[in-house]
């Protein structure tokens, strides 16, 4: 095995391109548990953390560019108030431990369908910036990333430089399934985005599916149904027709954490619940906690 | 391959490291630090915590490469010339060690806890030690410890 450790942006595409059998690797949250049991035997490690262009995020526009190398303690940290559904599930993942070293560039690398940042990242619509040094950048809507399980739409030469999230033009929550409140791989999860001013709405499911998933449908109904100006509380009638048609957006299957029909069910009342608490942040019931 | 790390205030050349091989394995079967254990190997358990550059993970998680030219400190460069770090006499003085295999990771966690938070409450303590498990002592006397350390330490400053 090698281990390829650039230190420049440029010397980490020119590496990913002369070593095509290379696994790039971050905070190894996921890289290293598969080398520790031998599930995975790279001709390489891509180690991506000496590349300091990565390390970072800035404003543009109206959007977050969250480098591939930030982790999710400093998403938490630093971006809880303009990206809160990306903090929350943020938040959620395995330990202190784990959110010092992971990354949402790392959890799109592995493309696994329980990542806890895809949720959020479909509901706020947010893109991935991929390069590579034959072909330069191209931006990925997220929802055209997830192409199967653990497979996205990253070629073999390119890397993944930022995430683009747009920042939250209204409220947003992450909700997730499991079996404690840390060191949790989702059972399923769910996220909302609401954007008031457009009259729209975004959701993202996790661990329901081949894939990371939106609800088309549900996003629909909810631009058509929710009483945007009216202020009052939520309809009761909304909130369980969006939970049916978020449930039936997914494709869960039975697996070692829980069955497809447990999944479904559980998918329904998180996108109510979710709903519900961004419904009462949008009409002024409650205020989101300052992060 | 060659790794070049300061470990412990110690600037350290290690030779002869696989490519793919843990931080954690390097320190124990290389370096001769056993006290981070190596529990799970999958993030799960804490028991292998140190701090790289200042913040605490698992060990078990970094690529001995991804440490070339920073700063690990292990359990074994918590405790001064004086003696015990204060976390380390406040587990002893708590009873909060059975069988020790999770201890010093839960002493490195502690300790970057109240580096971090002085007066932490009991939401916080056990959302800073949700990653390391104890299978011995049910955790009532690892908070013991974490408020006695926070307090003996409080007193100190």
């Amino acid at each position: 095995m090698e281990f390829l450790r650039p230190t420049t942006w440029d010397d980490a595409l020119a590496a990913r391109a002369a070593h095509p059998g290379a696994l790039p690797i971050q905070g190894g949250t996921d890289v290293m548990v598969e080398l520790n049991f031998d599930v995975r035997r790279p001709a390489a490690l891509l180690d991506l953390t000496g590349v300091a262009e990565l390390r970072g995020w800035d404003a543009d526009g109206d959007a977050i560019r969250i480098g591939a190398g930030v982790p999710y303690a400093r998403i938490i940290a630093e971006l809880g108030g303009r990206l809160p559904g990306l903090a929350q599930a943020a938040r959620t993942v395995g330990s202190p431990q784990i959110r010092n070293r992971g990354t949402v560039g790392g959890n799109l690398g592995a493309a696994s369908p329980a990542g806890d940042s895809h949720p959020p990242l479909l509901a706020s619509g947010a893109t991935v910036e991929a390069e590579s040094a034959a072909r330069g950048v191209r931006e990925i809507p997220v929802g055209e990333f997830y192409t199967g399980p653990k497979r996205s739409a990253l070629e073999p030469d390119e890397l993944i430089r930022a995430i683009r999230v747009p920042t939250a033009p209204g409220p947003q929550y992450f909700a997730k399934i499991g079996t404690r409140n840390a060191m949790v791989i989702a059972v399923c999860s769910f996220a909302v985005a609401l954007d008031p001013a457009r009259r729209r709405a975004g959701t993202g499911i996790g661990s329901a599916g081949p894939t990371p998933l939106r609800a088309r449908e549900a996003e629909d109904f909810l631009a058509a149904h929710l009483d945007w100006d009216g202020g009052g509380p939520l309809d009761d009638v909304v909130a369980r027709k969006f939970g049916d048609l978020v449930a039936g957006a997914a494709s869960p299957i039975d697996d070692v954490r829980g069955t497809a029909a447990y999944r479904g069910h559980a998918l329904g009342v998180l996108a109510r619940r979710t709903l519900g608490w961004a419904w009462r942040e949008h009409t002024g019931q409650t205020r989101r906690e300052a992060s | 391959m060659r790794v070049n790390v300061t470990v412990n205030g110690s600037a350290a050349t290690v030779d002869d490291v696989w490519e793919g091989e843990s931080l954690l394995y390097m320190l124990r079967e290389r370096m001769g630090l056993p006290g981070s254990k190596n529990a799970c190997e999958q993030g799960e358990c804490g028991s292998c915590t140190v701090y790289l550059d200042g913040l605490p993970v698992c060990s078990c998680l970094v690529a001995a490469g991804q440490a070339e030219g920073r700063a690990v400190r292990t359990v074994e460069g918590l405790a001064g010339a004086d003696g015990l770090d204060p976390v380390q006499r406040a587990f002893v003085d708590a009873g909060a060690v059975q069988c020790g295999f999770c201890t010093p990771g839960l002493i490195v966690q502690t300790h970057d806890l109240i580096n971090r938070v002085p007066d932490p409450d009991d939401a916080e303590i056990r959302e800073a030690l949700a990653g390391n498990l104890c299978r011995c002592t049910g955790y009532e006397k690892i908070l013991d410890a974490v408020r006695l350390a926070a307090a003996r330490r409080r007193e100190d400053a």
